[in-house]
């Protein structure tokens, strides 16, 4: 088996198992959901009135506040699905079955592999859920064509990967689940200092450079784009090379510390 | 050198593993100082020591998890620092940490171990099903593997294990923490897998488990192979059989001295203590001489050398290392002083 195929093989089953852990214990996925519908609803009906008068069009419409919220609460659900990642990784690194895969002729990234595949279907699919809670609260995406709901989905997907391989490395060197998910706490609040609920320059001035320049802000924009047909420009490029960094970044530091010696 | 370890023939096997001068240090701290080993093919090994002697270390560096400071292990005919994947597909290892996955069924974690051997799907759910019903966990095989008990972990630990049908097994503490009947269920299964041929490494700190199983014994102390052997030639060690009489009459006890003028004398505890193979022959000599002189003892107690004797003359505190003189293994300092640096 040349090892192309085995890293496919291999990651595949590793995939499995982690599906299988999260289909048996939904109730952390579950959790990690109510946070962003909350949000979502929060600032739909309780500060919606306020906030509508900051994203521009003068208006205090309750639907159009909630149009430019969702993609933000999009992502802001694919940031706090990390986190999930990031505790799972490392209450799974002190298993003692991740020193047999060690022992084993396997292929040595799968076990990594299998936890991001399985963390980028898991914010997909909770990207959907709430979308769909959006929906029934009255989002509507009905000037996009079907071309950009792809690249919508591949928009969150992409940040979904690079999301969750920075998670995987504070898994990773985070000792236990507790300080894991500490750790792992700037991916749920980059999210809120972005543009998600008032645009950037609605900000205070000083501020505005750190809602500005964070990953967050451009892939929110893009979405925002994608779904309800407002102006993207280079926010879009800008998105892409933020999350291929990330992942790219995330990647070398977590096969880094997953390849360190073992105590 | 390494065939100063033990003398070999020339048209022995190739060993299934051997090391030599193996040093590790965590922070400073020597936890390994030159060791070597050779484990014959189909033989039974058993590394003895206390608490902290290295013994996990020695199987980490053995089953490619960790990397050693200095000098060199095969294992299977691959060396495990440049070929450690030649090595993994003819290992399997229990360590001493329950290594299932305690999330999924019993019968989950065998077929995950299937999978990840490339088995295919019904060839994979015959040995996970026969492995099921060789360790009697067929009743528990729907339950998640967190619900079982200790042994029963254990067993299915090893049951994943032997999923691949590895050569050479690494057993780190196999029976810490279980049961005495737990214990010999898992002495059972690892004499049946001997029995097919596989090569077993095991660590214990019970010396009845190293008498029990292993055909060879190295006693591993402070980093250091302390003496090798088997669990005769060990037992040989230590000055070890005598029969122990102790008497509350300070006359008898004289009398009795000029009966036995090599014993040792304790007299404070009026006691001696007579060399002796604890046999029902020398045993009748010692009554005879004493009805021939009219005293009686008021204990007389019967003392064979075993494992322990030699365990507690090898790894005591203060003890010199090679204090016995006997099958030191060679030291490798000079060579190994140099790869430190």
């Amino acid at each position: 088996m040349n090892s192309l195929s085995l890293a496919v093989r291999d990651s595949s089953t590793m995939l499995r198992r982690n599906l299988l852990h999260a289909r048996r214990y939904p109730s952390m996925t579950l959790n990690l959901l109510l946070t962003p519908v909350m949000l979502l609803l929060l600032f739909a009906y309780v500060f919606g009135g306020v906030m509508s008068q900051g994203i521009g069009d003068g208006g205090t419409d309750r639907s159009a506040y909630l149009a430019y919220l969702v993609p933000g609460i999009a992502l802001l659900t694919v940031g706090g699905t990390t986190i999930g990642s990031a505790v799972s990784v490392a209450i799974d690194m002190n298993e003692g079955i991740i020193a047999r895969f060690r022992t084993m002729a396997i292929h040595r990234g799968s076990v990594l592999i299998g936890h991001v595949v399985g963390s980028v279907l898991q914010c997909v699919a909770s990207v959907v859920l709430v979308g769909a809670v959006a929906v029934a609260i009255g989002f509507r995406s009905t000037g996009a064509t079907p071309v950009e709901w792809l690249l919508a989905l591949g928009l969150v997907a992409l940040v979904s990967l690079a999301l969750t391989w920075i998670a995987v490395g504070m898994g990773l060197s985070s000792p236990n689940a507790e300080a894991a998910s500490n750790n792992a706490l700037p991916l749920m609040v980059l999210p809120l200092i972005s543009s998600a609920f008032v645009p950037v320059h609605a900000m205070p001035g000083w501020f505005q450079p750190i809602a500005e320049y964070q990953p967050f802000t451009p892939a929110i924009e893009t979405l925002r784009g994608l779904l309800l047909g407002t102006e993207i420009g280079d926010k879009g490029w800008a998105a892409v090379a933020w999350c291929l960094g990330l992942a790219a970044l995330g990647y070398l530091w977590s096969t880094s510390l997953f390849n360190r010696d073992q105590k | 050198m390494a065939s100063s370890v033990m003398p070999t023939s020339k048209t022995a096997p190739p060993p299934a593993v051997s090391a030599v001068g193996l040093r590790k240090s965590y922070g400073g701290k020597t936890v390994l100082d030159g060791i070597d080993l050779r484990v014959p093919a189909g033989s039974v090994f058993a590394l003895l020591g206390p608490n902290g002697a290295g013994k996990t270390t020695a199987v980490k560096i053995l089953s490619t998890l960790v990397a050693a400071d200095g000098g060199q292990a095969q294992v299977a005919g691959h060396n495990v620092a440049t070929s450690p994947d030649g090595v993994r597909a003819a290992i399997g290892v229990t360590g001493q940490f329950s290594a299932v996955d305690g999330l999924i069924t019993g019968e989950e974690n065998m077929l995950l171990m299937a999978d990840l051997h490339h088995l295919p799907k019904r060839e994979g759910r015959r040995v996970a099903a026969e492995l099921l019903e060789l360790f009697d966990l067929v009743e528990a095989a729907g339950k998640p593997a967190q619900s079982y008990s200790g042994g029963m972990k254990r067993r299915l630990d090893i049951a994943m294990t032997l999923v691949g049908n590895p050569r050479i097994l690494f057993l780190d503490e196999p029976t810490t923490g279980l049961d005495p009947r737990s214990r010999h269920t898992m002495w059972q299964i690892i004499r049946r897998l001997v029995a097919d041929g596989t090569t077993v490494f095991l660590t214990t700190q019970y010396l009845d488990e190293a008498d029990e199983l292993a055909d060879r014994i190295a006693v591993l102390n402070d980093g250091r192979i302390a003496a090798e052997g088997s669990a005769q030639e060990l037992k040989r060690l230590v000055p070890g059989g005598h029969v122990r009489l102790r008497f509350s009459d300070p006359s008898a006890y004289g009398k009795a001295t000029a009966f036995w003028p090599d014993a040792t004398r304790d007299d404070e505890a009026l006691a001696l203590r007579i060399p002796s193979d604890g046999s029902q022959r020398a045993l009748r000599t010692v009554l005879d001489r004493l009805d021939s002189a009219g005293v009686e003892a008021d204990e007389l107690a019967v003392h064979t050398p075993d494992l322990d004797d030699v365990f507690f003359a090898l790894t005591g505190p203060g003890v010199p290392r090679h204090a016995t003189g006997i099958q030191p293994p060679t030291t490798h300092t000079d060579q190994t002083a140099e790869d430190a640096r």
